[in-house]
């Protein structure tokens, strides 16, 4: 057996372990529900639709615009402020959306602050800013920007400074290079971080609980509670896999054949921004900054300093371990499962069953993770009783089924960035690095890995951060002890216990800050000796 | 790259092998003294009662809290192999549900039977309250006068057009109570009053009982509907609070009432010990932290008030049996539905 088959059987076998918990919830449509489906059909479920749609739209326009022009901004701009503000764009990345929800309406609500001051002081008669799409639409907006700014970002520097040279001396305006040479170029980039932001819209629960706002996903919640039907909840789940696999449809469609290598990095800033100028651009980007990362800080402190009696005990070191561990565990595990199935896409022309199976194992991130954790926890038991009967239930108790859930549902987090560091290698490399001698574990760790460390970097950050928000199936699979802080915020917040809730939410926003730093710091090393 | 996959692959078997061999030896240290809790009751209002227990009996208890229904799944899916003992949950509607999928055996206590009132029991002892949770009116003092604060009945009436708030109806405590509006009226009356409320609505429900409150505070609204202890977290914070509790349906039906509670699983391991905690839970010491932990009300009745619940009054309970919530909570739900209360 030479070792390109080896590589197959392995893509394979995680594709089946990935794939199954995905199969055992489409199942469900063996044993039909009818009366669910008529009365859901009669009452919930085109509210369910539409607003579901209307979300997915909203987000999109909101997380392009903030995430692309931010970007743009910070790379081809110079301005006042510009290199702090640079990386705190990326921290709102670090906050949970429904810790955001939770603050945003504690602020902004009837009786919050704001309104309250107001009333006073004009005696307006209020709103309620939970009624209708916008307050929602921007609250996520302003969480989901960060994977948008941060692969749009990437590519936008590894955009060549000729390129934009000799369009400036061509005549074209800042405009027009913004919207006729950067964008195009960065185009699969930014596709893939809007569909990642879409795809996490998809899954929310929590935010959407907040504002009682009614989607597919906390529709799947409520049929479950309400009409004690798994059967009815894994197939209106397949409704959300559906808009899933079509947004994956269109983000392949929009993307096309587009696939621009480029070795260079840009150094310098094309536009040196003056005066008012500047100073626009500054208070642009900072009231992005202020407004999805300051404010909602100083809130969760202010409450926290209110209860931090209350609320803090010993009992905190265990989560923030368990939420570390947990995190670390299944980031190595998720980019080790994406550097396979690249690996292999690498280096052989795929079947199409193969492909169909990397892009199926890919949808898991739109599952709420409650459905996904169902079905792995039916799957986990089938195995179990098949391989010991009886015995079968460590595998369900254990940290195994945690992991397998992250794995199914962050594979396309790590994918993206993994994908596309995949892509930077161009085949006139490896030619070259044969051509001069270089064995395959030279290649592998010469050639190889340096090109593919800031994307394997970016990505097993970007899981162990999702790892650590992640709720639903924390929430279901965690064995005994295995509490986190996630689980924290969430029986705090769920009896409406705010101000209780802010301080683990502080320490989850503190952990993902922490993995944001190292990340700069691995990037910051790894670009010097890059020189 | 072969070698970080290794590497990759080797930790992560380490740490899954390191965690599972935690859990044998922990497992064989504690067989014979412990019990298993799946608990739907938030942690902080349960681990001090367990480590009162295990302090006075020197019985472990180990538990995991979760939502109800998935919990009434992994019971489903875990089946003779759980490691469960008994199952907590706080609305009697999951009580109920748990039961009848046949999750729980017949308690057959007499020490059961001898503290909690039986309309707060399954006729069947398949589980028992152990908290009372009272969901009345909630209303500001300046802006209502007492005698206006009558029943839930009648907050269909055109007179509290835009000044009503709720909570949404994804609330379980609100299904329960629509159950008990079915069980006293029947569907088409219960149309005309959910109807009615959602017409006086002043804003989109709320997701939580303490956000109805805050709005009545800030002017939105003037009544809406809590479960007591809601009020009293209120009323700790701020004694001077200008809202008051009226007890709801006085000269009728009396107020709606739900529980807390637990059930002793059919397949438990610790059949012996898990009894024992429940019957704990039922005696007065454990009934006086319960209620104090969260300001409910006792289920054990010779256990005395909480000074603060006490101030609230005495108000007549309704005594439908709870069972019949659980059995009617569907067709609430989908009742709810159909008048598009949110």
């Amino acid at each position: 057996m030479n070792s390109k088959t080896l590589w197959h059987i392995a893509l394979w076998g995680l594709i089946i372990l990935i794939s199954l918990p995905l199969l055992r919830i489409l199942s469900a449509w063996f044993e039909p529900s009818s009366a669910i489906w008529q009365h859901l059909s009669d009452t919930l479920l085109w509210d369910m639709i539409t607003n579901t749609l209307w979300l997915l739209l909203g987000v999109g326009i909101g997380v392009t615009l903030l995430g692309v022009s931010l970007a743009w901004f910070v790379t081809m701009c110079e301005f006042p402020g510009r290199k702090i503000l640079e990386w705190m764009l990326f921290l709102p990345f670090a906050i949970p959306a429904y810790v955001l929800g939770f603050v945003y309406l504690g602020l902004f609500d009837f009786p919050g602050p704001v309104q309250t001051y107001l009333r006073e002081l004009f005696g307006w008669s209020g709103l309620d800013i939970r009624d209708g799409k916008l307050s929602i639409m921007i609250v996520m907006s302003l969480v989901l920007y960060p994977y948008v700014y941060m692969l749009a970002r990437n590519a936008f520097y590894s955009q060549n400074n000729t390129l934009v040279e000799s369009a400036r001396l061509l005549g074209m305006s800042g405009f027009g290079i913004f919207w006729r040479i950067s964008v195009p170029m960065a185009r699969p980039a930014i596709a893939a971080g809007v569909m990642l932001a879409l795809m996490e819209t998809l899954a929310d629960f929590g935010t959407v609980a907040i504002f009682n706002y009614s989607t597919l996903t906390s529709g799947i919640f409520s049929v479950w509670e309400n009409f004690r039907s798994l059967q009815a909840a894994a197939q209106l789940s397949t409704l959300l896999l559906g808009i899933a696999v079509l947004l994956i449809f269109i983000e392949r469609w929009s993307r096309g054949r587009a696939r621009y290598d480029s070795n260079k990095r840009m150094t310098l800033r094309p536009y040196k921004l003056k005066g008012h100028q500047a100073w626009l651009v500054t208070s642009l980007v900072g009231s992005v900054v202020l407004f999805a990362f300051i404010l909602p800080v100083l809130q969760l402190l202010f409450w926290s300093l209110a209860s931090l009696n209350l609320e803090w005990d010993a009992r905190y070191l265990d989560w923030i371990s368990n939420s570390f561990v947990l995190a670390v565990g299944a980031a190595l595990l998720t980019v080790g499962l994406a550097v396979i199935v690249n690996s292999v896409r690498q280096q052989t022309h795929l079947s199409w069953p193969l492909k169909t199976g990397i892009r199926f194992a890919n949808l898991g991130y739109a599952l709420p993770g409650s459905v996904l954790a169902v079905g792995i926890m039916l799957l986990i038991i089938d195995i179990g009783e098949f391989v010991s009967p009886g015995q079968g239930i460590w595998l369900s108790s254990g940290i195994f089924a945690l992991l397998l859930a992250y794995m199914v549902r962050f594979l396309a987090v790590a994918y993206g960035p993994v994908e596309s560091s995949f892509d930077s290698i161009t085949p006139s490399m490896t030619e070259a690095a044969r051509s001069l001698g270089a064995n395959t574990s030279r290649l592998v760790s010469h050639v190889y890995f340096p090109l593919l460390k800031p994307g394997l970097v970016v990505a097993g950050f970007m899981v162990a951060v999702d790892v650590m928000k992640e709720l639903p199936a924390t929430y279901l699979l965690r064995p005994y002890g295995w509490d986190t802080l996630a689980i924290r915020v969430y029986e705090l917040s769920s009896e409406g216990l705010y101000e209780r809730a802010a301080i683990p939410s502080l320490m989850l926003l503190g952990l993902g800050l922490l993995g944001l730093y190292m990340v700069h710091r691995i990037n910051k090393r790894y670009k010097i000796r890059a020189k | 790259m072969k070698k970080i996959i290794a590497a990759i692959l080797a930790s992560s078997s380490l740490l899954m092998m390191g965690c599972s061999q935690d859990q044998e030896t922990d497992q064989a240290q504690a067989d014979n003294a412990k019990v298993v809790v799946y608990s739907a009751r938030a942690e902080h209002l349960i681990k001090p009662l367990f480590d009162e227990f295990t302090k006075q009996t020197g019985i472990e208890v180990q538990f995991q809290t979760g939502k109800a229904n998935a919990l009434v799944e992994r019971l489903k899916a875990e089946s003779s192999n759980t490691p469960a003992d008994i199952l907590m949950t706080t609305d009697v509607g999951n009580l109920w549900y748990a039961a009848d999928q046949g999750l729980f055996q017949p308690m057959n206590s007499e020490i059961i039977e001898r503290n909690i009132p039986v309309h707060l029991r399954d006729p069947e002892q398949l589980w028992t309250g152990l908290s009372v949770r009272a969901r009345t009116l909630v209303y500001h003092q300046d802006r209502v006068s007492a005698d206006q604060v009558v029943s839930y009945e009648d907050l269909a009436d055109p007179k509290w057009q835009g000044r009503l708030c709720l909570r949404t109806s994804n609330s379980v405590y609100n299904k329960s109570l629509v159950a008990s509006l079915i069980e006293h009226h029947g569907e088409e009356k219960t149309t005309q009053i959910i109807t009615g409320w959602v017409n006086n609505l002043a804003a989109k429900p709320q997701s939580k009982d303490s956000h109805v409150m805050d709005a009545i505070l800030a002017g939105q609204c003037d009544i809406g509907l809590v479960n007591t202890y809601y009020y009293g977290r209120l009323q700790a914070e701020n004694p001077d609070t200008p809202l008051r509790l009226g007890w709801a349906n006085q000269t009728t039906t009396g107020t709606h009432i739900n529980v807390s509670g637990a059930g002793l699983l059919k397949h438990a391991n610790n059949t012996e010990n898990a009894l024992k905690l429940i019957e704990w839970l039922s005696e007065k010491p454990a009934q006086q932290i319960f209620g104090a932990l969260n300001r409910e009300y006792p289920a054990n009745p010779n256990v005395t008030v909480d000074p603060q619940v006490e101030s609230w009054g005495v108000f007549k309970q309704d005594e439908i049996n709870l069972k019949r919530l659980g059995e009617l909570q569907q067709a609430a739900t989908m009742l709810i539905n159909r008048v598009n209360y949110e």
